[in-house]
């Protein structure tokens, strides 16, 4: 049986990891190697690296540092932010990257979807939504989540499936940094309309938000945080160990 | 020397630091000597059936691995080229596959209950149908990383491992010198390098 996969995000700037980090028995806390180490010695399914770096030579110590981590932790790793064209698709791919995840270029260029899952397969490419309630529909945002695109939410997700895109990460704007639980309801909605896997981001501040998710919503195939997991407030081994005790299918 | 055959698809930079970090040297190559005097072979594939399938044929370089294999060379096909090591696939119309291992590849959306996704992604465990020395000292129940869309099947009497969803799924085959994997060992943490490194003691 596929588990449910904990995926821990790493924001990366100019080759550094941000949002202080501290865990014990790490020598740099901002190094992303010493912290993928980390994290895939505990339990982590996958790693999400998002570059958000502006400049060039911040763009070039990120494929630097990737390399460096894909030659180390031989778990899957996602790559997004800044992803608009094919070169960039091959950019990150070349380095180690397993997956892409596109948001904004897609939203500029959609068919950047359909032309990269015909060169590098369906499940290469990951649509990620940042999506907000807006006058009770959900709305897709741009550019990390400060404009409103005006687009439905859930018809550009479907719409992203069919061009090809084999997995979405869906980002709750709404609960993103509440702490008070994953967006079961936005959620629901997205896993009803695609039947590609869904991975669930934005809200999480605890294990039992895990628990709920994966108990309220089966077809959730993965919890996905960064805060609670940098800042140690949740240990990915322990969460792993309680889903398991509560009879949700991981890897442990 | 151990020889992963390049044909323009997929990202062999993980394989080719997999396979370093078990301290096995390895050669990333698109020539057919080269593939010929390897003492194995590593046919990686990613993506669609078909397209691979015809960039190897486009290569030539399916000759030189058919001959290799006939030879003995011990061969590992990952994922789609565990895939291509089958007779027929019918992923986007049929294909001829390399026809090492009889069978057919066929969409797991034909297999598996239909609120499963497609492609199935992530780690699953496997349970052992033989004795296999790709297996050696990995227990059954041992999580190993899945990305597919397609599966391997017609093929009972070739099974070592299978997955479970709902139904069971191909996770690895062999006949005689030729093995193939379903999933992914070098994207399958430590298990999956001792699994490359089982192979590598071949």
């Amino acid at each position: 049986m596929l588990t449910k996969r904990i995926i821990p995000c790493l924001d990366v700037k100019d080759g550094r990891v941000v949002k202080g980090v501290n865990f014990k028995g790490l020598n740099d806390v901002s190094s992303p190697v010493e912290l993928a180490g980390y994290y895939s010695d505990n339990g982590a399914d996958e790693l999400v690296f998002y570059d958000i770096t502006a400049s060039a030579e911040g763009r070039a110590l990120f494929t630097d540092i990737l390399k460096e981590v894909a030659s180390k932790i031989f778990i899957p790793l996602t790559v997004g932010g800044g992803i608009n064209s094919l070169e960039d698709f091959d950019r990150v791919l070349k380095c180690g990257a397993d997956k892409v995840s596109v948001n904004s270029g897609a939203i500029k260029r959609p068919e950047l979807i359909k032309e990269a899952a015909e060169k590098y397969g369906n499940q290469c490419v990951v649509i990620s939504a940042d999506v907000k309630r807006v006058n009770g529909e959900y709305r897709v945002f741009a550019k990390g989540g400060r404009e409103d695109t005006g687009m439905e939410a859930i018809s550009w997700i479907k719409h992203c499936v069919e061009l090809g895109a084999g997995e979405v990460v869906l980002n709750s704007i709404d609960t993103d940094g509440v702490k008070n639980g994953f967006d079961i309801e936005m959620l629901k909605a997205v896993c009803d309309a695609v039947d590609v896997p869904v991975i669930a981001s934005g809200g999480a501040g605890c294990i039992e938000d895990f628990e709920k998710l994966f108990k309220e919503l089966p077809k959730a195939d993965a919890g996905l945080a960064a805060s609670i997991f940098h800042f140690g407030e949740v240990k990915i081994s322990d969460l792993k160990k309680r889903l398991s005790e509560i009879g949700i299918p991981v890897r442990i | 020397m151990l020889a992963i055959v390049d044909y323009g698809v997929g990202n062999l930079f993980s394989l080719k630091s997999s396979v370093a970090a078990i301290g096995v040297d390895a050669v990333i190559t698109g020539d057919a000597e080269t593939i010929l005097n390897a003492e194995r072979i590593i046919l990686p594939g990613v993506g669609a059936f078909g397209d691979a399938v015809d960039k190897l044929r486009a290569t030539g370089l399916d000759k030189a691995v058919i001959r290799a294999a006939e030879n003995g060379t011990p061969l590992l096909g990952i994922c789609v080229g565990m895939q291509m090591l089958f007779e027929k696939d019918y992923e986007y119309g049929e294909h001829d596959g390399l026809g090492l291992i009889p069978g057919e590849v066929r969409s797991i959306r034909e297999l598996i209950a239909p609120e499963m996704k497609v492609p199935a992604i992530g780690w699953s465990s496997l349970s052992y149908k033989k004795d296999s020395r790709l297996f050696k000292d990995i227990a059954a129940g041992e999580f190993v990383y899945f990305v597919h869309s397609y599966s391997a099947v017609k093929c009972e009497q070739y099974i070592s491992a299978v997955t479970n969803y709902g139904v069971e799924i191909t996770a690895a085959v062999e006949k005689g010198n030729v093995y193939g994997t379903q999933f992914h060992p070098e994207k399958s943490g430590e298990i999956g390098l001792k699994i490359l490194k089982n192979f590598c003691n071949i």
